[in-house]
């Protein structure tokens, strides 16, 4: 039977023939990403025997450099698992330092065709890279380290189908926003992203995407593989032993839907809510905001910060707004350094923090006060996500952001790239 | 109710997308696990945890457990949550249910047929759940065996600990 790309990686990694909806799969776990919050003492439990070395990479992330005498714990915990066990692959604060998911695109950790699994949501950010990545819990990750396995039931899949390409001002985030606007949540079925116009999607882009499938309640979310992800694994990490994937024709899709990316407008998402929460920006043009904030594992990427120095180059950030932006890694901090978008956004005022989740998970460097009103190109705007629980939390894209911070109220990015070329 | 694996309770009804950080606020992702227990609903439903007693059940609507992979499972479970049915329940804090041995499975039509202090009572047995105002009983999607054994045994950890392959420890 034909299966979707789902369904044939988890078939391959559970060595079965077929995969279908209902079914149970019982997979190897190619690469295993433990974050920071793994090591806390509430949930981690000191590791007798692990599967396998080489499969495991670690990354500090939510709490870097540490903020609390608790974090710092997790991470001493950390380092001492990794040289116990002889782990390579450790992110450390420092040059190395990054979100994971991003730490995992900028080292091409994620292997096309097999699973990755992290103890943090958004792990389905390596779909971009045609990887059956899930986000799982803490005492799934000390089974998946200490077996090599992983379990997964097996969902229907949606497909959508990229058409046309996006308009100057318009990215990855609006396609997300659209979506999750028109379509809601994708509970228990995974997402498959493909079509003529995906070509025209960056990894950056797709990487939004990918990340952003968290949002849609998705098992997973995998993009088609192409000439582009061949090319980036080549790049960033030419020892790899890919299985690129594609999804059999005539698979059964529960819903098959296109989207003409040049009809796409940029968005926005109200507060408490990801999903059927969006409204065109004009809808909610003029509302204040207290702060403007574009990173995490979505919306950390170079393009991102290139998008928000392009906006407030020569410009400043409205008094009563703060724009704080917070780079996926600090690979990418170094390449903003070089290109000169921090020099442009500090310029501006705004802020460029050191790669970490921080404000997108209401930990540090960007945490929201009562009553405040945030506009954020990150994960989430759910209630006391990002600080407060009185906080509002709008969610936009990086062009939004940085248009809005310029203003101190919620604004169209589109008078800033009238005269680019998409 | 018969057999070993049936439960009952007073219900506590939640609407659709109820997500993880309204069952474990941020700012407790960091104490330990009894003060997370602490924080159930406080945003939203802060008379949740004054008024629930033990072996009380939520019904949930459509996504329960949406949003993040924290421990929400293991903080229902340890403020005495009995059971959780709901429309259908989001696969990541699905598998925290599974990972700390709290039960939650998918009851469709579960929320039409409940009001707010009915009695429920579930049977893993039969994989039905009732209604004990109104009589009506319904079918409980049941979960692969593999899943039921690490729910019902507690979770993961006490399986990796028996196959020693996790140091022991008391609480968690």
């Amino acid at each position: 039977m034909p299966m979707t790309i789902a369904e044939k990686i988890l078939a391959r990694a559970s060595g079965e023939a077929q995969m279908k909806p209902g079914d149970l799969a019982v997979v190897d776990v190619e690469t295993a990403v433990l974050m920071d919050m793994t090591f806390l003492p509430e949930g981690w439990r000191e590791v007798l025997k692990l599967h396998d070395p080489s499969r495991v990479v670690i990354v500090f992330d939510h709490l870097v450099p540490a903020p609390t005498i608790q974090a710092a714990t997790a991470h001493s915990t950390g380092r001492r698992f990794a040289a116990r066990f002889g782990i390579e692959r450790l992110h450390d604060v420092g040059l190395d330092q990054g979100i994971a998911h991003a730490v995992v695109a900028d080292r091409g950790y994620a292997i096309p065709g097999t699973v990755l699994v992290n103890g943090d949501s958004h792990t389905c950010a390596a779909g971009a890279f045609n990887c059956a990545a899930r986000g799982v819990g803490g005492p799934d990750m000390l089974y998946a380290i200490t077996l090599g396995k992983a379990w997964f039931r097996v969902g229907e899949t949606i497909r959508y189908d990229f058409t046309g390409s996006l308009r100057p001002g318009v990215s990855a985030k609006d396609i997300f926003l659209y979506i999750a606007g028109t379509h809601g949540a994708h509970v228990n079925q995974n997402v498959e992203y493909g079509g003529p116009g995906m070509g025209t999607l960056s990894m950056n882009g797709r990487r939004t995407l990918a990340t952003m499938g968290a949002e849609l309640s998705a098992e997973f979310v995998i993009f088609e593989p192409d000439d582009m992800l061949t090319d980036y694994m080549h790049q960033m990490n030419p020892a790899a032993v890919t299985y690129p994937t594609m999804p059999d024709p005539g698979c059964i899709y529960h819903d098959r839907r296109t989207i003409d990316l040049g009809t796409l407008e940029p968005l926005v998402a109200l507060p408490d809510a990801v999903v059927n929460n969006s409204v065109p920006v004009g809808q909610v043009e003029g509302q204040h905001i207290d702060q403007a904030f574009i990173g995490s594992c979505a919306n950390g990427t170079l393009d991102d910060l290139a998008v928000v120095a392009h906006v407030v180059k020569g410009r400043h950030v409205a008094k009563g707004t703060r724009l704080i932006v917070t780079p996926g890694t600090q690979t990418i901090y170094h390449a903003a350094l070089r290109a000169g978008y921090v020099e442009t956004i500090t310029a501006a005022g705004g802020i460029v923090t050191p790669a970490t989740c921080g404000a997108c998970v209401g930990a540090h460097l960007g945490t929201v006060g009562p009553d405040e009103i945030c506009l954020t190109a990150s994960t989430r705007n759910f209630k006391g996500r990002m600080g407060d629980p009185s906080a509002r939390i709008y969610m936009g894209s990086p062009a939004t952001c940085a248009a809005s911070a310029l203003t101190g109220v919620i604004t169209h990015p589109g008078s800033f790239f009238a005269g680019d070329v998409a | 109710m018969s057999g070993s694996n049936a439960l009952g309770g007073k219900v506590w009804k939640f609407g659709d997308n109820i997500n993880t950080d309204l069952m474990l606020p941020g700012p407790w992702l960091f104490r330990s696990a009894e003060e997370q227990a602490k924080a159930v609903f406080i945003n939203n439903r802060p008379e949740f945890l004054r008024e629930m007693r033990r072996g009380d059940v939520i019904i949930g609507g459509f996504n329960y457990g949406m949003g993040s992979s924290r421990p929400a499972a293991r903080s229902l479970r340890n403020c005495g949550v009995g059971f959780l049915l709901a429309e259908a329940l989001n696969g990541l804090f699905f598998r925290n249910c599974v990972n700390f041995g709290f039960k939650a499975f998918e009851c469709p039509g579960v929320s039409k047929a409940f009001e707010e202090g009915d009695r429920a009572e579930l049977s893993i047995d039969d994989w039905t759940a009732t209604n004990t105002r109104t009589g009506q009983t319904l079918a409980v999607t049941p979960i692969p065996s593999m899943l039921l054994e690490m729910m019902l045994g507690g979770g993961v950890l006490p399986m990796l600990e028996a196959k020693g392959l996790i140091a022991k420890r008391n609480v968690g």
